[in-house]
């Protein structure tokens, strides 16, 4: 390894972390502005000027300064090495995240199975703070939580298995590059309609991962108070949040890479070729992929805003009878569709 | 393996960081504590049995042993959807066998009514 190499590394991990924190930031703040707006309210208005946008930066510069409570009941090691595991385990899988042709930690071979894989050690942490806490409201938040995220983990890895098949590799930079060159070629419009289905099945299913309406029973305020991190205050409390809101884009940043083209433009013309302008190649291409997510951002927390939830028998009805024949059919009829007209 | 290295990175900094932060936060964070900031948040009592481990619903676990089946069928899933243009009509024919086997397990947990919650 040369001195190059290690300096790349060092930009691609401070380039994914800074993108972490500001569009955690962003998203808190649109999360309560969108809220506000959908009940009739205005939401922040006063800190930073220009509708409360440094509400978030002051919420977290007031949770710095707050003490930080153990129970005395609480498990004591595993209290304090939830919140650690939850953190390491989203901010990783960013690492394989493609913000645009060069812009991406690191493009690993087996990419998607990389994200799928790490993304998936966040329950063990969830299951742990809400063991550690020694609270009612923290342990069954903790179950709910860790079955509702490892019964969808099924659906989205079947519906994930849709791209692969088509594309044949589970590079990053692969699987977007199979969608270059107009909105017609993007993933969802690949053999229709079975794309598709694949892809609405990824999205509901992704929010069952992280937890948002209209699967939210783990933190379900009216029932449990907070769920798993009821216990939390101060940082350990803040490290959850983030955790929570990085996880919401890595849910949007893959159905954009493997569904929605990625950093392609939607017209080609929109882009500016790599040959003309390296840089300016890659910063269209990250305002594409920010902006879908950004947009699929929005539908996860109107959503949240709209639908009531659900019950826990519900919700297995929907992952375990719904969703997996579904995906199950899905993987079937494409595989079949692929042999048989490539022969 | 270079290609793992920013992965390695990433985690030290994350780790290093959280830790700063927990650091800065026990630095000028106040430290006043009473016993009853101490109990675990309930209505202000102790908790009703005191220890709040207690017995869970069996469908709980009942999912997680479900999860462990199908989720390793997915992840076999992965390689042969790679490599199936390749394999071709064989590769779709050994898998279908395997579906269909978990097929009938899927079949067989819904008919014994794992998945109703009474």
């Amino acid at each position: 390894m040369t001195w190059l190499d290690l300096l790349i590394a060092v930009a691609c991990v401070a380039g994914v972390l800074g993108f972490i924190s500001v569009v955690a930031l962003v998203a808190i703040w649109t999360e309560r502005k969108i809220s506000a707006h959908i009940h009739d309210r205005l939401g922040p208005m006063e800190t930073g000027g220009f509708h409360g946008w440094a509400q978030t930066i002051a919420d977290m510069v007031k949770l710095l300064q707050k003490e930080d409570i153990i129970p005395d009941a609480a498990d004591k090691p595993l209290f304090k090495l939830a919140p650690y595991i939850v953190l390491s385990a989203t901010i990783a899988s960013f690492v394989v995240l493609p913000f645009g042709a060069h812009l991406i930690g690191t493009d690993l071979n087996i990419g998607i199975y990389y994200l799928v894989a790490i993304s998936s050690l966040e329950v063990a942490g969830i299951l742990m703070a809400g063991w550690a806490s020694n609270n009612k409201w923290a342990l069954f938040g903790g179950m709910r939580s860790a079955s509702q995220m490892i019964s969808f983990e099924i659906p989205i890895g079947l519906s994930l298995l849709i791209p692969i098949m088509i594309v044949g590799s589970l590079s990053m930079q692969d699987l977007v590059g199979a969608q270059a060159g107009g909105f017609w070629n993007w993933g969802v419009f690949s053999h229709l309609p079975f794309a598709m289905i694949a892809f609405i099945v990824y999205f509901w299913a992704s929010l069952a991962e992280v937890n948002r309406t209209p699967f939210d029973l783990p933190e379900g305020e009216s029932e449990l108070v907070a769920g798993f991190h009821v216990e939390y205050s101060g940082m350990r409390f803040a490290m959850f949040f983030l955790a929570e809101f990085a996880n919401m884009f890595l849910v949007a940043g893959v159905a954009v890479a493997l569904f929605l083209g990625g950093w392609h433009a939607p017209f080609s013309f929109l882009e500016i070729s790599a040959e003309s302008n390296v840089i300016l190649h890659n910063l269209v291409g990250f305002f594409w992929f920010a902006s879908k997510g950004m947009v699929l951002l929005f539908i996860q927390q109107w959503l949240r805003w709209t639908l009531p939830r659900l019950r826990v028998d519900q919700l297995m009805h929907v992952c375990w009878k719904i969703f997996l024949p579904f995906s199950f059919v899905n993987v079937l009829i494409v595989s079949l569709w692929i042999v048989l007209t490539q022969s | 393996m270079i290609d793992y290295f920013p992965v390695l990175l990433l985690m030290v900094i994350v780790a290093f960081m959280a830790a700063a932060l927990l650091a800065i936060t026990t630095f000028i964070g106040p430290k006043r504590t009473n016993p009853d900031k101490e109990l675990p948040f309930e209505t202000g009592n102790l908790p009703t049995p005191g220890n709040a481990r207690a017995q869970f619903s069996v469908h709980y676990y009942l999912v997680a042993i479900l999860f462990v089946v199908f989720d390793v069928e997915v992840a076999f899933l992965y390689p042969w959807a790679v490599q199936f243009k390749q394999l071709g009509l064989f590769g779709l024919i050994e898998m279908l066998v395997f579906l269909f086997i978990l097929f009938i397990g899927w079949l067989f947990i819904i008919r014994r009514g794992v998945l109703e919650w009474k």
